[in-house]
């Protein structure tokens, strides 16, 4: 893209065959996913809803569950499967490590040492 | 010759978000903030997690939480997440009217999601659980009300851009703004996620 184009003209003509064909794809995957999701959601409804799944077996099944969930969110979902994503990668990892060590140290600093 | 360039027309990238340097900018730095409120919500995920058992004499999470409303509310926002997938779809293919109808559905979602969780919160404060009622308290309604919070955001902030560009077309201005709004609503269903497998599914199975 060169620099002397106006940004707020609107954009015509249609995507090329390639991107077309793309975007086919990319609206199956997405479906794909998304069916995914409401089956993995439904799982953990069911898995501590129902009287049949023991509750020690249930709490680290929805757990997995959430992770998996969470992962078709991001590189599905918000495209970070896509290339050039580099950074992007870098920096939701990053919060999700910090997050992860700010939830530990809570729940062991609130929930362990205080109570 | 700025006027002339104004009624140029421009031919449709692949990725109009990222066409300008501008988008590009604001696609990084989007992210950079969805990494720090990733930490944010991990914050209150660890203070809820670690006061949850302090219900003192007022009701618990087994005696409060409902299964089949919660599980109706995440389907609103899976869906929500949907429909804005299909609007960057429709973004990519020059469809404005597509992308502009999918937003609207996903502001749709949006409010019934809010609706729900006004309605959760009201029942839950005539069952006696008020904010200061107990750590549980406290703790659950500024996790679970911060991501409300997030929502009601997210639905105005979309709207202001449906309405703000309601007849201009696809520009490379609005492209990545729609984009960036769209990537916030897929964050909100993130947090989400853990919402309903760590605050509701753990508070009544475990």
């Amino acid at each position: 893209m060169s620099s002397h184009e106006d940004p707020s003209a609107p954009l015509q003509g249609a995507p090329s065959k390639n991107t077309e064909r793309k975007l086919k794809n990319e609206t199956r995957t997405q479906l794909i996913s998304f069916l995914l999701m409401i089956f993995i959601t439904s799982m953990a409804f069911i898995s501590i809803g129902s009287d049949a799944v023991p509750n020690g077996f249930a709490i680290p099944f929805i757990l997995m569950l959430a992770g998996v969930q969470v992962v078709l969110q991001l590189y599905f979902f918000m495209h970070m499967n896509e290339k050039g994503t580099g950074w992007i990668n870098v920096m939701i990892w990053s919060g999700l490590f910090v997050a992860a060590l700010t939830v530990g140290a809570l729940m062991f600093l609130i929930g362990e040492v205080k109570y | 010759m700025a006027d002339h360039q104004a009624v140029e027309k421009q031919t449709l990238p692949p990725n109009p978000e990222k066409a300008t340097l501008d988008g590009r900018n604001k696609y990084l730095g989007f992210w950079f903030f969805l990494g720090g409120e990733t930490v944010l919500f991990g914050s209150l995920f660890g203070t809820y997690l670690g006061l949850r058992g302090g219900v003192v004499d007022g009701p618990g999470p087994a005696d409060l939480f409902h299964l089949d409303l919660v599980f109706i509310m995440t389907m609103i926002l899976l869906t929500s997440s949907l429909t804005s997938v299909f609007a960057v779809i429709n973004m990519k293919r020059g469809n404005y009217k597509g992308l502009l109808m999918w937003m609207w559905a996903t502001v749709a979602l949006g409010i019934a999601f809010l609706g729900f969780e006004i309605y959760e919160f009201y029942e839950y404060y005539h069952a006696g659980l008020g904010f200061t009622t107990s750590a549980f308290a406290s703790s659950f309604y500024t996790l679970v009300g911060t991501h409300g919070a997030h929502v009601a955001f997210g639905v105005s902030w979309i709207t202001v851009l449906l309405i703000r560009y309601k007849s201009t077309g696809l520009t490379l201005t609005n492209a990545p703004k729609f984009y960036t709004a769209v990537l916030y609503w897929h964050f909100i269903d993130v947090v989400w996620v853990f919402i309903f497998t760590v605050v509701y599914l753990l508070g009544i199975g475990g």
